[in-house]
């Protein structure tokens, strides 16, 4: 926001920056690699719904064209749309959305965030989230590298800063600083990682799996 | 830009806020005029004004957390607080402030700090005992907006000039009662020009009081818009403020006097006023106009 428009009072909602997602599965790839986990297929998109009903109205078609995208799919023709919409205990709401393979699953976390801004409301978009866990025996089994990680862990897309940020949750609302840091280490280059760290904010609870 | 179609521009409050500042800068040049006229010595009075007002904007931060008694917390400390500003920061895409707690039971909020690197956002432990969680996020909101308008900033500007001609009015008034309205006959032009000084910066005085106060209403609603639009639900700010404010109404009047020097970083203002006129001299917009603008900001999201 420029400083002529702060004096006068003026904050212009700020739209997102959606196009670093792509770089999305790149990534993935370099982690399934150098720490043996994978995608779950599991991602929410996380807002804050304004209220009245344009707004819902076009959340339903959303979900709508969401539904139906996903029964048409070549790869995976019978699995029923998976598209949930719940919302957590601060007043966002998350769309959920599932896709076995990432590439999928990033073209459908974009549809939601096109839809959004195509609406005019991406100044509501907060942050989407990528799940991952072990599975190095999915690709080549044996070579689960001295950087294996051992739990589900979370990749964050800001939204409007259009960065990164890796999330490891521990049990009892605690967070695994030190496997974050690692995993920053490892898709530093695939990724633009947000830099601020004070910007890491936890998603505690998060319906993401 | 789709944003500004589905909530359209408050030009209104715009121009109204222009204007309360096009009037100070107006007075300012009027004062410095009729001050370089008569050759005071203007560079002694701007140098002090100046100087107060750099110490109350560079430590404005710690001046209202000490006057609040509010104390900064860490995110494990209030795990809930932090939580609900991360979210709100990135959302607005914004440097998050520091976070404090008073530990006060009246139920009010203020965010202070000389530049948005060094806000801090400050809640009483009252008002996150009385308000929900939707409504204590609508009252950040509010709060963030006051740090993304550099409200302390503009406001410290503000008041620069209402300082100066105090000041002024103040000194012109000792002189002439401890060294007497020209009593050299042959200096009854220059007691003349003292008086009009006095008169002059007096009037001064009084005006740029007034328009200080207007322009901090306007910035009042400026952030309550700009807060309801973050969190897309005017609504939920309304009531936050209905609350707020009723509850204030029946806190005893002492508690309410004591911290009526930080009105001006305060989300609703401890003393309430009911008739028109002290609307004029109040800090605050009346809590009915501020309903009024939300409600309408409503009705807009409803109807695109």
């Amino acid at each position: 926001m420029g400083l002529l428009d702060a004096l006068r009072g003026k904050t212009k909602p700020v739209k997102a920056n959606l196009d670093a997602l792509f770089a999305l599965p790149a990534a993935a790839v370099t982690l399934q690699a150098t720490a043996g986990v994978v995608p779950t297929g599991h991602a929410g998109v996380c807002f804050k719904p304004p209220a009245g009903q344009p707004f819902a109205q076009m959340q339903a078609d959303l979900e709508q064209l969401l539904r139906s995208d996903a029964s048409g799919t070549a790869d995976a023709p019978d699995k029923a749309a998976s598209v949930r919409d719940v919302s957590d205990k601060y007043g966002y709401r998350w769309i959920l959305v599932e896709a076995d393979d990432i590439d999928d699953l990033v073209t459908r976390v974009h549809m939601v965030h096109s839809s959004l801004e195509d609406a005019g409301w991406s100044t509501q978009l907060l942050c989407s989230v990528f799940g991952f866990r072990p599975g190095g025996t999915d690709g080549n089994g044996e070579t689960d590298g001295i950087e294996s990680i051992t739990r589900t862990v979370f990749l964050v897309y800001l939204a409007k800063q259009g960065t990164f940020y890796p999330f490891a949750p521990l049990d009892t609302e605690q967070r695994d600083n030190e496997l974050e840091l690692r995993i920053r280490g490892m898709i530093g280059d695939d990724l633009p990682i947000e830099k601020d760290l004070a910007r890491w904010f936890p998603l505690w609870g998060l319906p993401v799996e | 830009m789709a944003v500004s179609r589905r909530i359209p521009a408050d030009h209104g409050l715009n121009f109204r806020m222009f204007l309360t500042g096009l009037f100070l800068v107006l007075l300012y040049a009027l004062l410095i005029g009729v001050l370089i006229k008569v050759g005071i010595g203007l560079g002694f009075v701007l140098v002090i004004a100046g100087g107060m007002l750099f110490v109350q904007y560079w430590f404005s931060d710690k001046i209202a957390l000490f006057g609040m008694g509010g104390h900064v917390v860490s995110a494990e400390q209030e795990p809930e607080l932090h939580a609900v500003v991360d979210r709100l920061c990135a959302l607005a895409d914004m440097k998050k402030p520091r976070v404090a707690v008073a530990e006060v039971d009246m139920p009010n909020a203020f965010a202070t700090g000389r530049n948005p690197k060094n806000a801090v956002v400050c809640a009483t432990r009252g008002i996150m005992r009385r308000l929900d969680e939707p409504e204590l996020e609508a009252v950040l909101a509010h709060e963030l907006s006051h740090v993304a308008h550099r409200d302390v900033a503009v406001m410290t500007i503000a008041s620069f000039l209402g300082m100066v001609a105090g000041m002024i009015t103040r000194f012109t008034l000792y002189a002439g009662m401890f060294g007497g309205f020209g009593n050299d006959n042959n200096n009854s032009q220059g007691a003349l020009i003292e008086l009009a000084v006095l008169v002059v910066s007096a009037i001064v005085y009084a005006v740029s009081f007034l328009l200080t106060m207007a322009l901090s209403r306007y910035r009042e609603l400026a952030a309550d818009r700009s807060g309801a639009i973050l969190i897309g639900r005017p609504s939920v700010l309304a009531s936050a403020l209905v609350k707020v404010t009723g509850e204030l109404a029946r806190i005893p009047t002492r508690d309410l006097r004591a911290a009526e020097h930080f009105n001006a970083f305060y989300f609703s203002p401890a003393l309430s006023n009911g008739t028109s006129l002290s609307s004029l001299f109040s800090t605050h917009p009346p809590l009915q106009k501020r309903l009024d603008q939300l409600a309408k900001l409503e009705a807009e999201m409803n109807a695109s």
